[in-house]
């Protein structure tokens, strides 16, 4: 399978030279399987631009939603997909504890935030609640489960013939805590990626960062690492870049991290623009 | 996929090049509710003695000012069955009556779904005997099942 980054920013877009190299655009991953499903995760701002590249004889299009913060949804007005009446697209996502998917997706697409209706839209649009959910899509097992971050929040694991893959952008495992808990049973998220292929995993903070901003839902690249380890993801990509992170401070981050985590597997940033291949 | 415990498939009514996308029954994993999860580490914040007990009952923490009061920390007894923790600690009534596990708050809680509260007589791990009151609450996850329930014991000082 193939996975292409559209977007590795958290929080807001943040174009401009300092984010060149890894990224202004927000949440947005492309997955492609060897037999032709396409799958795309979250829809932030670089889903603009992936829509551009999208094949023109697209029959069906999965959509999956980590949670509906607006660095996670905003490119949904500019997804091509939606106005093409021969696609049908799906959009997954977790409800609330008090309104569906679609009675909360209708909240931004809808005035005064866009100017068109969910309702109004061409393509034939399928809205399906993926709070806890096991799901076949065409050649991948789709699995999602509520992980620690404020409001409702899944992350997906995608296993397919070639490979598996595990996504939770907007992820805080360690919860407050100076480390994880040493049982991973007692770990958000850990059902999701456990011994897979390659992990993308929010990696928001610095260390001191993660200090001051306890609860805000996200992680310290060295509890991406910590969390990868204790779940023996065979390859992590840091995702999900503060906002506040440029290049320079990223490859810091990066650098200081490895040095001090030694970790047993590959960890790769997810760069904008990238595609990285899980199996052969 | 390992761990993954399928029970069968059931169809769902959307199709993609004539194949039916698949909705899966939910399968469990080791991992425990995310609800749980941030339960026990709110009780690892907190002053107040907290046990907490999954759907099926099991004791599956207590924190430290918990410990106190039971005379055992959480690391020496680990998780147990409702069977055992229910009785361990002889519940007495004000009258010296055993309590019946259906009558303690925390089975309350998880068998009916209701808060439950109550004033009774518990004998520690270290044979220490004590007065304590306790609340429960069940606890109903994001999706509306039952993850367990939750109580907190306060010792009645005379």
């Amino acid at each position: 399978m193939k996975v292409k980054f559209w977007g590795t920013r958290g929080s807001l877009a943040t174009p401009g030279k300092d984010t060149v190299k890894f990224g202004g655009n927000t949440s947005c991953v492309q997955v492609l399987g060897t037999q032709g499903t396409m799958i795309v995760l979250d829809a932030g701002t670089g889903m603009r631009e992936m829509s551009r590249y999208l094949p023109s004889n697209l029959k069906r299009v999965d959509v999956l939603l980590t949670h509906l913060h607006m660095d996670h949804i905003q490119g949904l007005g500019f997804f091509a997909p939606f106005y093409n009446r021969n696609v049908e697209v799906h959009l997954w996502g977790p409800r609330s504890t008090t309104r569906d998917l679609r009675g909360r997706l209708m909240r931004y697409l809808s005035p005064p935030l866009f100017p068109v209706h969910l309702r109004d839209l061409e393509c034939r649009l399928f809205v399906h609640d993926a709070s806890s959910a096991d799901v076949q899509i065409g050649e991948f097992r789709v699995s999602s489960r509520l992980i620690c971050h404020p409001g409702s929040t899944v992350g997906y694991r995608l296993v397919g013939p070639s490979g598996s893959l595990a996504y939770m952008p907007d992820h805080e495992p360690a919860i407050g805590s100076a480390r994880l808990l040493p049982d991973r049973d007692w770990i958000s998220g850990s059902e999701i990626a456990r011994e897979v292929d390659l992990l993308i995993h929010d990696s928001q903070y610095t260390d001191e960062e993660y200090a001051a901003r306890v609860g805000w839902g996200h992680s310290s690249m060295k509890q991406a690492m910590e969390f990868a380890r204790m779940n023996e993801a065979r390859h992590l990509a840091p995702f999900h870049y503060d906002p506040s992170h440029g290049d320079d401070a990223l490859e810091t981050m990066l650098n200081e991290n490895i040095a001090a985590m030694n970790p047993a597997f590959p960890v790769t940033p997810a760069r904008e623009g990238e595609t990285m291949v899980i199996g052969s | 996929m390992a761990g993954f415990a399928r029970s069968g498939i059931v169809s769902f009514p959307s199709f993609r090049g004539g194949k039916k996308c698949l909705l899966l029954p939910q399968v469990r994993m080791p991992q425990k509710d995310l609800e749980l999860i941030l339960m026990r580490q709110l009780a690892s914040c907190l002053a107040t003695p907290v046990f907490l007990v999954d759907p099926h009952g099991n004791l599956v923490y207590y924190n430290e000012h918990a410990e106190a009061i039971l005379g055992r920390r959480f690391e020496e007894t680990g998780s147990m069955p409702v069977g055992m923790w229910s009785t361990m600690f002889t519940p007495k009534d004000s009258r010296g009556r055993t309590i019946a596990p259906d009558s303690l708050p925390l089975v309350i809680a998880l068998r009916k779904k209701i808060p439950a509260q109550k004033r009774f007589w518990i004998t520690g791990l270290d044979g220490v005997k004590r007065q304590v009151e306790a609340t429960a609450f069940p606890l109903i996850g994001q999706t509306k099942r039952l993850v367990g329930a939750v109580t907190m014991i306060q010792e009645v000082k005379a």
